[in-house]
């Protein structure tokens, strides 16, 4: 299921421009992260995916079908989304916002709540939670609730906008580790929306990283944009510029771990480097792991 | 004791059969009943799609305020004894009236769909809910309590103002408070004015005990607080001109 953006522009009636002239190309089994601040666009385009938006001009296709040709909600029911805090309904028990899709979609309601408790299981959640209702749950939990919701109906496209926004930095590190696990696990083409670089780099195979207007700052893999960004903008914006991804091994160091520090000379990790000699994990962005640890806290 | 002879007036089984020679407490009770209910059944049926269609649409929202307003701006009983005088019948009575309760119920229909955390719906409308189904699936369970909450107010109004039809002679429980001044009966009065002060109480109680049953299971239990919450909005409806009548 890959997912098309061709020529996609929106305009307002009152004559904002949210995103002028977009074109990318999502492929299928991955996750794909739309990253930028506030006003980029970003949840606009992401919106366009399942109907929730209309472009004025150009067409988003999913597997070379244009989405203005299918029936909105027939289209939504078949992509599972994932909505910053949550968007559960407070009404229902946590089972049967699960079961939402499902149900919507003719499973009968005892098989739907059946599979609603193995959904719970897969992202995580005590079966004991099942017949709570969203307001007593924690946020985590919630979020893991609409992830579990958004998975129901066994979609082939997962959209997920901040979903782990307003959660607190150590529960969102879990839920993000969660999604890695079950992106590994399901390989659903998931179109992400976040304004965290971090996150984005943790989950993303393909980043997109907007500036105002949805205009493409740069667009590659974590590691092509971290080695080679494209623009003052991109580097500013993942870092780079300010010296927080420049990391300098300490020259004082005891044992066999090396302190690294960033330009700002702020402690950013630690590299093993037994004898003083670094052990190189192959190229590319495994090393961030290690090194931005307090570069992450110190974000959220 | 002017009251507590009046509460013996009521207590006077004689009373419930006849008074005066004329229909007693119990006729005049059922038709006091009727009228109100005939008039709550017809506001229910203006108030409801409109006030939901409001609501759900966001649209026509300022026309609603500006029409409810003028409707609650009318003198009543002017208005009943022109329409009685032009067309001397039951219809007319039963306008009057439905134009008294459709504001407070048209406010607590789009109110109440208002309160209704955006997001909740977009989600609904996102994981494929049709309008229809955001409408009885989501809306409408959530804005339950505020929507019997103007059912209420209506409910209330009418009842009180009911007993005005008996200037016309038309019956109704405010025959008692009518006969009684004309005679110089002032127990009577006073009984007839309990009387429909019990009514309308009677009836909102029962009325306020649905509001708290209709209360969604999720946003009333395990949080404390928000039974309250869920309790007071009623007073006070975002942007609702309309007090509670009472």
């Amino acid at each position: 299921m890959s997912i098309e953006f061709r020529h996609v522009r929106k305009t307002y009636p009152d004559g904002t421009t949210a995103v002028e002239d977009f074109s990318v190309t999502i492929p299928s089994h991955s996750t794909t992260v739309f990253v930028g601040s506030s006003g980029c666009g970003k949840t606009t385009l992401l919106r366009m995916i399942n109907r929730m938006v209309d472009p004025s001009e150009g067409e988003v296709l999913i597997d070379g079908e244009p989405v203005s040709g299918i029936e909105p909600v027939a289209l939504r029911r078949r992509i599972g989304y994932v909505m910053q805090n949550s968007g559960l309904l407070p009404h229902r028990t946590v089972l049967d916002n699960v079961a939402t899709v499902p149900v919507l979609t003719g499973t009968p309601k005892a098989k739907a709540r059946q599979e609603a408790l193995a959904q719970l299981d897969r992202v995580g959640l005590d079966r004991s939670l099942a017949n709570r209702y969203p307001g007593q749950l924690s946020g985590g939990q919630q979020q893991r609730v609409g992830v579990a919701r958004g998975l129901a109906a066994d979609p082939n496209i997962l959209l997920m906008d901040e979903p782990f926004g307003a959660v607190d930095p150590i529960v969102r590190d879990e839920l993000q580790q969660e999604l890695l696990r079950l992106q590994r696990e399901l390989g659903k083409t998931t179109v992400f929306v976040t304004h965290d670089i971090d996150e984005a780099f943790l989950l993303g195979s393909q980043v997109v990283i907007l500036q105002r207007g949805g205009i493409i700052a740069q667009i590659g893999s974590p590691a092509e944009i971290l080695a080679h960004p494209a623009s003052d903008f991109v580097a500013d914006f993942v870092g780079a510029k300010r010296g927080k991804r420049r990391l300098t091994a300490e020259e004082r160091s005891a044992g066999d771990d090396v302190l690294l520090v960033d330009a700002g000379g702020y402690p950013a990790g630690v590299i093993s480097a037994p004898d003083g000699r670094l052990i190189l994990a192959g190229a590319g962005p495994k090393s961030r792991s290690v090194s931005n640890k307090t570069d992450q806290a110190g974000d959220a | 004791m002017l009251f507590v002879q009046a509460i013996q007036w009521i207590l006077d089984g004689s009373h419930w059969s006849v008074v005066n020679f004329q229909a007693g407490i119990a006729q005049e009770l059922a038709d006091h009943l009727w009228i109100s209910f005939v008039a709550v059944v017809f506001t229910a049926a203006v108030a409801l799609p409109i006030g939901l269609f409001i609501g759900h649409t966001g649209k026509g929202r300022a026309g609603a305020v500006v029409i409810a307003n003028v409707a609650r701006a009318v003198p009543t009983l002017g208005l009943l004894s022109v329409l009685l005088v032009m067309w001397l019948a039951f219809p007319p009575t039963v306008l009057v009236f439905v134009l008294l309760g459709v504001p407070p119920l048209l406010a607590g229909a789009y109110a109440g769909l208002e309160s209704i955390d955006r997001q909740t719906i977009d989600a609904a409308r996102a994981v494929g809910m049709t309008e229809r189904q955001i409408l009885f699936q989501v809306e409408l369970p959530l804005a339950a309590p505020l929507i019997l909450g103007g059912l209420r107010s209506s409910t209330l109004q009418i009842i009180a103002s009911v007993a005005l039809v008996s200037n016309f002679g038309i019956n109704s429980l405010g025959d008692f408070i009518l006969g009684g001044l004309a005679a110089n009966d002032f127990v009577q009065m006073t009984a007839g004015a309990i009387l429909v002060t019990v009514l309308a109480l009677l009836v909102d109680g029962v009325l306020a005990v649905l509001q708290r049953l209709a209360a969604p299971r999720g946003v009333s239990r395990g949080r404390g607080p928000s039974t309250a919450r869920v309790r007071r909005l009623p007073v006070a409806p975002r942007g609702a001109p309309i007090p509670e009548g009472k």
